[in-house]
C-alpha cells in the first residue's frame, strides 16, 4: 500500500462489546434493551451495526464467574448487569449474518483446554470464511477458580501469562496440525487423507502436554488472529511472544509511548520482529455533538451508578470530530489502531459508526469500503505458511 | 385395528461423520467441513419438519497400527461453534450437539449449553458420552485419567452437578427495570455449591435460566451402566438397534428401568441410529444398496476391519481371499485407537470363531464376509416401502422414532424428506408443521422446573 506523508496509514478501528457498555448504569439509558442481552438479535443487532461502520472487528468480553464490582469476590449487587452468553458460542451465532467484519471473542487461558479452544475458534473461522480471531485473558481470581475446583488461588501472574503462552502456542500449532492440503479424497487408493499431511504436535509444557492433530482441518485464515490485552510487564511478554494484536490501556501518550516500547523490546527478546505486531490503543468512549454534552452524560450516568465511573483515565468524552483528532495525534505513540469500548453501547456505538468513522474518512484517516474478505487481510497480515509443511522442492539453483 | 392411538414418530438427522458409512468418493459427496454443507443439511431436515439435527464427536483422530486412519472422513468442525452458527440459520429445528463428560469441566459445559439454548431459543440438546480412554487423554491438560469403570460415575456426576447450576437461576431473577434500576430481582441468582468424588466447586454460574430451562438429554452407549444412566435422568437415548427384535428388546428393557427411578414411560425416548436407501422400487432400492456397501466397504476397509478383532496387523491379507487361520491376539486391544466400535468384540476368539464359520458356510471372503456381518442399511427400498418400516417399527415398540444417518453429505437427507416424510405425513403419525417453538416441544417434553436447591450451608469438608 502506497501512502503519501499527508495522508498517513489508514487506522484500524475495533470495538469491545460486553453488556449494555462499559458503563456500570448504561444498562439504564434509553434503547439499552437490557432485557435482550441474553437474546441473539441483540448481538447480531451490534455485529451488524459495527460492519455498517465498516471496523476491522468486535470483540465480545467474557469471564468465567459472574461480573462483580468488588475484585476479590461476586457481590450481590442488584442494580449491575449481572450473567452473560458464551463469548465463543456469540462469535459462532453472529458469524453467518455479517460478511465482512472480524469476530473476536474472549477466552480464558487459565481455566479452558487449549484442545477445545483450537477447535472452537477455527470453526467460526470455517463458517466465516476467515474472519474470526480471539483475545486470549487470564484470571487469578480465586472465586474463579472454585467454579473449576482444579487449582486453588492466589497465581502469580507471571505465572499466569506463562501458561497463557502457552496455550496460544498449543493452539496455534493444532491449528497447523492439518496442512492446508491434507484432505486428498484419493478415490484410487482409498485414502481421504495424505496422512503425512496431519501432524502430531507433541507440545510438553508446565501446564499442558497435548498430543494432537486437531479434529478440525486448519481454518481458512491458517491462523485466527491472536489478541490480548496489556497491562503490566507479564501481559506485555504474552503480547510480545504470542499475539498479532495487543491492546494498551494508556491515560496519554506519553504512557502509551512506554507500553509500545516495552512491548516492542520484549518482541525483540523473542526474535519475531519480523512478524507485524499491531499495537492498538484502548478507550472507552462517550460522544455527543460536544464535550459539555458528554461530560453532562457521563455524570448523568455516575449518579444513576452512584458512583464515579473509573476507567483509569482512560474514557474519553467528548465529540467525535475531538476523537478524532486524539486518536490521529495518539497514533504517534506507536499505535497502529484503537478497540474503542462504548460507554453506553446504545449510543456509543451507533455515534462510533455514523459520526466518527465518516470524520476519519474526510480526514483520510479510515476505509471507505472493505478491503479484504478475512480478518487477517484486513489487518495487513499475511496468511501464515504451515509450520509443519515441508517446503516445496525447489528447483535446484 | 386395534384401538391403540397411533404413536406419532420421531426424525431426527445424523450429519454423515467419520466412519465407514460416510461415501465420501461419490461424485455427489461434498464438503463435510464447509458451512454450506451444514445451512443445507439442516435446512433439509427443518423443510422436513424433523426434531432435531444430531452431531456425533471424537476428540481424537482415530488411528490404526500407528498411524492416522485415512480411509473414511477425517476431520470435524467443533461441536458447540456449528450449533451456534446453525442456529442463525434455522428457526425450529432441535441443535443436538454430543460433548464428553470425561474431557471437560461442568462449569464451562453448563455454560456453553445454556448459551446455545439462549441463542438458539430453546433448541439445543446435549448427548452426554463417556469415553475415556488414555489414547483421548493425551489431548488434555491432565492427560488420560479416567479407569473404565468410573467413566459413568464421573458422567453421572457431571450430569448432576450441570443440572444445579442450570438450576441455579429460576428464570424470575431478571427485573431488568430501568427506571428503578433493578437488574436482578434476585441478588443471589446463580449461588452454586457442589460437593462430591468428582467435582468439588463453589460459586456463581454466569448465565440466567434459558428457554428450555436445560438442554435436553440424550445418552449414547450401551452398557448395562449406560442404561441405567439414560434411565435415570435422560430425555432421549440415541441407540444402536433398528431391528424389530433387537429394537423391541432394547426399547422393554430400557423403559422397563423408568419406574424405578420414578419416571413414565413417555420421559425417555428411544431414537435408534438408522440408515437408509431409497430406490423407485424395492428392487431398484436393493440394487442400490448393495453397491453404497461395496463403497463403505473397501477392501482395505475390510482387512482394517477385521484387525479391530484380530488386534494384529494384518494387512498381509487378501481382502478377496478367505479369513485368517491365525487367532486374535486377545488383551488389550492395541491395535486401533480412538474407536468405540472396538469395544463391541470383548470375546474377540467367539467372534473370529463365529465368522469363520460363516465364511465357510456361505463361501464368503473377507470383504464379503465385513459386508454380511457390519452395520447393514436399517430402512432399503422405495419410499412407500420406508414409510411403512419406520412406522411399523414405532408401532410395535420397536423405537420411538429415529435418527437418520444418511451417507452422503450433504444431499443425503434430501430425498427422504422429499418423498417419505409426505407419506408418514399422509399415515398421520408425522407433523405436517412444528406445533411448537423448542426441541422439548418436538418432542413432547416438558420444561423442568427448578429443582429447589436449598442455599447451600458451608459443607465443613474433611
Ligand atoms: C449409537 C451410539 C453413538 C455414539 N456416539 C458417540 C460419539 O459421537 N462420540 C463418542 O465419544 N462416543 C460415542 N458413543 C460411544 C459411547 O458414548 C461410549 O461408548 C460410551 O459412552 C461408553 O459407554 P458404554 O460402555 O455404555 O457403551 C456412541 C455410542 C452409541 C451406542
Amino acid at each position: 500500500m502506497s501512502v503519501s506523508s499527508s495522508s498517513p496509514a489508514p487506522l484500524h478501528l475495533a470495538v469491545a462489546l460486553d453488556g449494555a457498555g462499559r458503563h456500570p448504569a448504561a444498562w439504564r439509558e434509553p434503547g439499552a434493551r437490557p432485557a435482550e442481552l441474553f437474546t441473539a438479535r441483540y448481538w447480531a443487532g451490534l455485529a451488524s451495526e459495527a460492519e455498517t461502520g465498516l471496523l476491522d472487528f468486535i470483540t465480545f468480553e467474557d469471564g468465567l464467574a459472574l461480573q462483580s464490582s468488588s475484585p476479590t469476590g461476586s457481590d450481590e449487587r442488584t442494580d449491575r448487569v449481572r450473567g452473560r452468553l458464551d463469548a465463543v458460542l456469540t462469535a459462532a451465532r453472529v458469524a453467518p449474518l455479517t460478511r465482512r467484519i472480524g469476530l473476536v471473542p474472549a477466552v480464558t487461558a487459565t481455566h479452558t483446554e487449549p484442545f477445545h479452544i483450537s477447535k472452537a475458534i477455527a470453526t467460526p473461522d470455517h463458517v466465516s470464511r476467515g474472519r474470526a480471531g480471539l483475545r486470549i485473558q487470564v484470571s487469578g481470581l480465586a472465586h474463579e477458580a472454585s467454579h473449576f475446583g482444579r487449582r486453588t488461588a492466589p497465581f502469580a501472574d507471571g505465572e499466569l501469562y506463562a501458561e497463557a503462552a502457552d496455550h496460544v502456542e498449543v493452539v496455534r500449532r493444532l491449528w497447523d496440525s492439518w496442512e492446508d492440503d491434507a484432505e486428498i479424497r484419493n478415490v484410487a487408493t482409498g485414502r481421504f487423507v495424505d496422512r503425512e499431511k496431519l501432524h502430531h504436535i507433541d507440545f510438553e509444557g508446565r501446564h499442558f502436554s497435548v498430543r494432537g492433530p486437531s479434529i478440525t482441518p486448519r481454518p481458512p485464515q491458517g491462523q485466527p488472529v491472536v489478541s490480548a490485552s496489556g497491562a503490566g510487564e507479564a501481559s506485555y511478554a504474552l503480547i510480545a511472544r504470542s499475539a498479532e494484536v495487543g491492546y494498551v490501556a494508556a491515560h496519554d501518550g506519553d504512557g502509551a509511548r512506554a507500553a509500545v516500547a516495552a512491548i516492542r523490546r520484549a518482541r525483540e527478546a523473542t526474535g519475531a520482529t519480523a512478524e507485524p505486531l499491531h499495537l492498538f490503543g484502548e478507550l472507552t468512549v462517550f460522544l455527543d455533538a460536544d464535550a459539555p454534552a458528554a461530560a453532562a452524560r457521563l455524570e448523568r450516568l455516575d449518579a444513576l451508578a452512584g458512583l464515579p465511573h473509573g476507567d483509569g483515565g482512560t474514557a474519553f468524552t467528548g465529540s467525535p470530530g475531538q476523537l478524532a483528532d486524539l486518536l490521529l495525534e495518539r497514533r504517534a505513540a506507536g499505535l497502529s489502531g484503537f478497540l474503542l469500548r462504548p460507554g453506553v453501547i446504545a449510543h456509543d456505538l451507533p455515534a462510533i459508526t455514523r459520526s466518527l468513522v465518516p470524520e476519519l474518512q474526510r480526514r483520510g484517516a479510515f476505509r471507505h469500503a472493505y478491503e479484504a474478505d478475512t480478518l487477517r487481510g484486513l489487518l495487513g497480515l499475511e496468511r501464515p505458511a504451515n509450520r509443519y509443511a515441508r517446503p516445496a522442492a525447489r528447483p535446484a539453483a | 385395528m386395534s384401538s391403540k392411538p397411533l404413536k406419532q414418530i420421531h426424525l431426527a438427522a445424523h450429519f454423515p461423520g467419520v466412519n465407514n458409512t460416510t461415501v465420501w468418493s461419490d461424485p455427489a459427496a461434498g464438503s463435510h467441513i464447509d458451512f454450506d454443507s451444514f445451512i443445507h443439511f439442516a435446512r433439509t431436515a427443518e423443510r422436513a419438519k424433523f426434531d432435531f439435527l444430531f452431531l456425533a464427536e471424537g476428540l481424537r483422530l482415530r488411528e490404526q497400527g500407528g498411524e492416522i486412519y485415512d480411509l473414511d472422513v477425517v476431520g470435524r468442525p467443533d461441536t458447540f461453534t456449528v450449533l451456534a452458527a446453525l442456529a442463525a440459520v434455522t428457526d425450529r429445528l432441535g441443535l443436538t450437539g454430543t460433548i464428553n463428560s470425561t474431557f471437560n469441566e461442568p462449569y464451562e459445559v453448563a455454560r456453553q449449553f445454556a448459551t446455545l439454548d439462549h441463542l438458539s431459543e430453546g433448541r439445543a440438546a446435549w448427548n452426554v458420552v463417556t469415553s475415556w480412554d488414555a489414547f483421548t487423554g493425551e489431548n488434555f491438560r491432565r492427560g488420560g485419567f479416567l479407569p473404565r469403570e468410573d467413566r459413568y460415575s464421573r458422567a453421572q456426576e457431571f450430569l448432576a452437578t450441570a443440572t444445579e447450576l442450570f438450576d441455579s437461576w429460576d428464570g424470575s431473577e431478571i427485573a431488568a427495570d430501568a427506571g428503578s434500576g433493578t437488574f436482578l430481582r434476585n441478588a443471589r441468582a446463580g449461588v452454586f455449591a457442589h460437593r462430591g468424588r468428582h467435582f468439588d466447586i463453589e460459586g456463581r454460574f454466569n448465565v440466567p435460566r434459558s428457554p428450555q430451562g436445560r438442554p435436553v438429554i440424550f445418552q449414547a452407549g450401551d452398557s448395562e451402566e449406560g442404561r441405567e444412566f439414560a434411565a435415570a435422568g435422560a430425555d432421549a437415548i440415541f441407540g444402536r438397534y433398528g431391528t424389530l427384535d433387537a429394537g423391541r428388546e432394547f426399547y422393554a428393557d430400557v423403559k422397563g428401568r423408568l419406574a424405578r427411578h420414578g419416571r413414565t414411560h413417555d420421559q425417555l425416548k428411544i431414537l435408534p441410529a438408522a440408515t437408509f436407501v431409497l430406490g423407485d422400487t424395492d428392487a431398484e432400492a436393493r440394487e442400490i444398496a448393495h453397491e453404497v456397501r461395496r463403497l463403505q466397504v473397501s477392501g482395505q476397509t475390510a482387512i482394517k476391519f477385521l484387525e479391530h478383532v484380530w488386534n494384529r496387523d494384518l494387512s498381509a491379507y487378501d481382502p478377496d481371499g478367505p479369513l485368517p487361520e491365525t487367532d486374535p491376539l486377545v488383551g488389550e486391544n492395541t491395535i486401533a485407537l480412538g474407536r468405540a466400535s472396538v469395544r463391541q468384540f470383548r470375546d474377540p476368539l467367539a467372534t473370529a470363531r463365529q465368522w469363520r464359520e460363516l465364511a465357510r458356510a456361505k463361501n464368503l471372503s473377507i470383504r464379503e464376509l465385513v459386508i454380511a456381518t457390519t452395520a447393514d442399511q436399517t430402512f432399503v427400498g422405495s419410499a412407500a416401502t420406508i414409510a411403512g418400516s419406520i412406522d411399523a417399527l414405532v408401532q410395535a415398540d420397536a423405537a420411538d422414532g429415529f435418527i437418520l444417518v444418511p451417507h452422503i453429505t450433504p444431499g443425503g437427507l434430501d430425498a427422504f424428506a422429499d418423498s417419505v416424510v409426505p407419506l408418514l405425513q399422509e399415515r398421520g403419525v408425522f407433523r405436517t408443521e412444528y406445533e411448537g417453538t423448542t426441541l422439548r416441544d418436538h418432542l413432547g417434553l416438558a420444561v423442568p422446573a427448578p429443582a429447589s436447591t436449598p442455599a447451600p450451608a458451608p459443607a465443613p469438608v474433611s
